[in-house]
């Protein structure tokens, strides 16, 4: 099972002028195996609703609910939310000094499951998926995003998709600032990813682009806090053909 | 501006003096009574709690004999305890720049030489083991260590215990010689421990000195460097932990006296717990013969919980423009949030996340010390300190939610 229900969410920031409401009432249900896709224009809100799923500190949560197969995700901590199942892809990876990536993942891979994985199967799982990924095995010795490209630090949260194995994947701009070729081998890794049973992907992107390599079962425009508008495959095209422009100028 | 200063303190001196108006290099002297009884107010002791002191600032006798020294030493290297009038005392050219240091002068009655032979190469190192076992008389050691030139060689001085201690250190690092020493300061709580090491670094040499501070109730270590000739090249690393209640405080002066040296400092601390406070002072003085040096120093403070203090006072004076490369950078930072939510989204527990943190903090600096020896031994240490308070580390609470 990989159902995640968002029912009226409702964020705010702490800004200096007082709380700003970001989020106004997001409903959206990805069904057990399904990718949907929200697409926004920048500032809609879309990272803001990654980062609540996820627990992100920054982000107060003044109404509404999220639940993961039933489980009330806004209950528990961020470290928890990621044991639960579920795995949030960031658009700014962040940097973490002296940590290399092999003991990261190891750590990250032993809270997950509960154990330690095995040591040999686990080595040769780290370099396939990095390989997938056409990171040089030799990044497992580096610092945690430290010094890699834009679209290295993307990679690397794609192979930790494919080794921590979660049931829902929330992928914020997974695919913005790549070129083509890198733009592939992610699609490649969301798509190996949803071949796996019963996973649920929330593709957040702001360019039909990458929707070309990933079909989504769902589309949904995201304007100033809410889903606009929600359809098939079908509406990223009008989107490609139109923009936001409809969206934005019914929201105001 | 300093510089500009102390650039023109050089131009008054005149084409023959070596003299150096700079309040970097106090005139030392090895009389006590030339160095005031200190009350805090002076610059090279605002920062310390003379009150913890147990009179070693002062008056408090320095003959007490509450402590053992153990050598564990590899072929080859010597070590004999030398009555001062026989001794080598005063070859790193240390003379007292405060009371303490003079103090210990005047009551040592002996020197504890350590003789690494010329030409010698070993990879063990030496280690002079200093464990306290009292704190209610206050002793005094004077430590010489030399590595012959074109020796290669690692010495540990390892302090544990209990003790008010004083103590001159003095390392000669002859010509060509490479030497690593390192001082592990793993008192017990109540120790007091007021060091002050000099260095002469010869032509050609290398020293890496490294000083690894996380036991004692107050630890003031204060280090200077000077060049004996062209050539040599100082490193100087420190890691140091400080928790509850505790005062860890290093001072470094590098005094580049001769061209074409260098010295690269990097110290990291972390802080944890009420009262908490490490002091660091990074003095570096160019002088107008040193042409064509570079000098880099760096100091990091990792401030892990409310109630801590990190003084962090780097210090760069230039008398001559002909200059490889000169720079400083100081900074004290908390915890970063990203960071540890990061590695929480992929599961890790807050506690865990926290360490991954600070061993990454040490972990370019524990690599860069080098010591095989020691590694382990680092790694542990920081993990013993940070086990110590996870319990107000995890007191946090996020986002509202209570953390487990
Ligand atoms: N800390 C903050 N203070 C004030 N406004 C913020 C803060 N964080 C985000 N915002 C605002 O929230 C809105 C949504 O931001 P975000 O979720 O990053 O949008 P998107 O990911 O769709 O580009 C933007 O208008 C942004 O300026
Ligand atoms: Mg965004």
């Amino acid at each position: 099972m990989s159902k995640l229900e968002i029912k009226d969410l409702r964020v705010s920031v702490d800004t200096e002028d007082g709380a700003k409401e970001i989020l106004k009432g997001v409903t959206l249900t990805i069904g057990d195996g399904e990718t949907h896709a929200i697409m926004g224009p920048n500032g809609s809100g879309k990272s803001t609703l990654a980062y609540s799923i996820a627990g992100h500190p920054k982000y107060t949560i003044t109404g509404g609910t999220v639940t993961l197969d039933g489980d009330d995700l806004l209950s528990m901590t961020v470290d928890e939310r990621a044991r639960a199942g579920l795995f949030l892809a960031m658009q700014y990876p962040v940097e973490v000094p002296g940590v290399s990536v092999a003991n990261f993942l190891r750590t990250a891979k032993t809270a997950i499951d509960g154990e330690a994985p095995k040591l040999r199967t686990w080595v040769k799982e780290v370099n396939g998926a990095m390989e997938k990924m056409n990171l040089d095995p030799t990044f497992s010795q580096r610092s945690v995003n430290e010094g890699f490209s834009g679209g290295e630090k993307k990679r690397h949260e794609m192979a930790q998709l494919a080794l921590l194995d979660p049931k829902v994947a929330v992928l914020d701009e997974t695919d913005s600032g790549l070129d083509i070729d890198a733009l592939k081998i992610v699609s490649e890794g969301i798509n190996t990813f949803r071949e796996r049973e019963n996973k649920g992907v929330l593709l957040i992107t702001h360019y039909t682009r990458i929707l070309r390599y990933v079909k989504p079962d769902r589309v949904h425009v995201f304007v100033d806090g809410r889903v606009a508008e929600s359809g098939g495959p079908e509406l990223a095209e009008e989107l490609e053909a139109n923009g936001y422009d409809r969206f934005v100028r019914a929201s105001v | 501006m300093t510089v500009l200063d102390s650039v023109k303190d050089s131009l008054e001196m005149g084409p023959s003096g070596d003299r150096i108006e700079s309040h970097l290099h106090p005139e030392g002297s090895f009389d006590v009574e030339d160095h005031a009884v200190p009350t805090g107010r002076e610059e090279i002791w605002r920062f310390t709690p003379l009150r913890r002191l147990k009179g070693l600032h002062s008056d408090a006798p320095l003959d007490g004999d509450a402590f053992k020294v153990e050598l564990d030493l590899p072929e080859g290297v010597t070590g004999a305890s030398v009555p001062v009038s026989d001794s080598q005392r005063g070859a790193s050219g240390l003379v007292p720049t405060d009371r303490v240091s003079a103090r210990v002068w005047e009551a040592a009655t002996s020197v504890l030489e350590l003789t690494v032979p010329d030409d010698y190469v070993g990879d063990r190192a030496a280690t002079v083991r200093v464990v306290g076992t009292g704190v209610d008389v206050a002793s005094a050691g004077h430590l010489l260590v030399r590595a012959g030139k074109h020796s290669r060689s690692t010495v540990v001085v390892d302090y544990s215990g209990s003790a008010t201690w004083a103590e001159n250190l003095e390392i000669v690092v002859e010509d060509g010689a490479e030497l690593t020493f390192v001082a592990v300061h793993g008192w017990a709580d109540d120790a007091v421990h007021v060091v002050n090491q000099h260095a002469s670094v010869g032509r050609d040499a290398t020293l890496k000195h490294v000083a690894v501070t996380f036991g004692g109730d107050v630890v003031r270590s204060d280090t200077s460097v000077e060049y004996a000739g062209p050539g040599g090249s100082a490193e100087l690393l420190g890691l140091y932990f400080a928790d509850e209640g505790q005062h860890i405080e290093h001072r470094l002066f590098v005094d580049h006296t001769a061209p074409k040296t260098k010295s690269h400092v990097v110290y990291k601390g972390a802080l944890q717990g009420e009262g908490a406070h490490t002091v660091w002072i990074g003095n570096v003085l160019i002088r107008k013969v040193a042409e064509g040096i570079e000098t880099y120093e760096e100091n990091r403070n990792l401030v892990l919980t409310d109630g801590c203090q990190a003084d962090s006072v780097p210090n760069l004076e230039i008398e001559t423009g002909e200059i490889e490369g000169a720079g400083h950078a100081s900074a004290t930072g908390r915890f970063d949030d990203e960071q540890l939510f990061y590695l929480r989204s992929r599961g890790v527990s807050e506690t865990e996340a926290r360490r991954l943190v600070v061993h990454g903090f040490f972990n370019d600096l524990i690599r860069k010390i080098d010591v095989p020896e020691l590694e382990a031994k680092l790694t542990e240490t920081v993990e013993a300190e940070l086990s110590k308070n996870m319990s107000v580390l995890t007191g946090a609470t996020e986002n509202g939610v209570p953390t487990a």
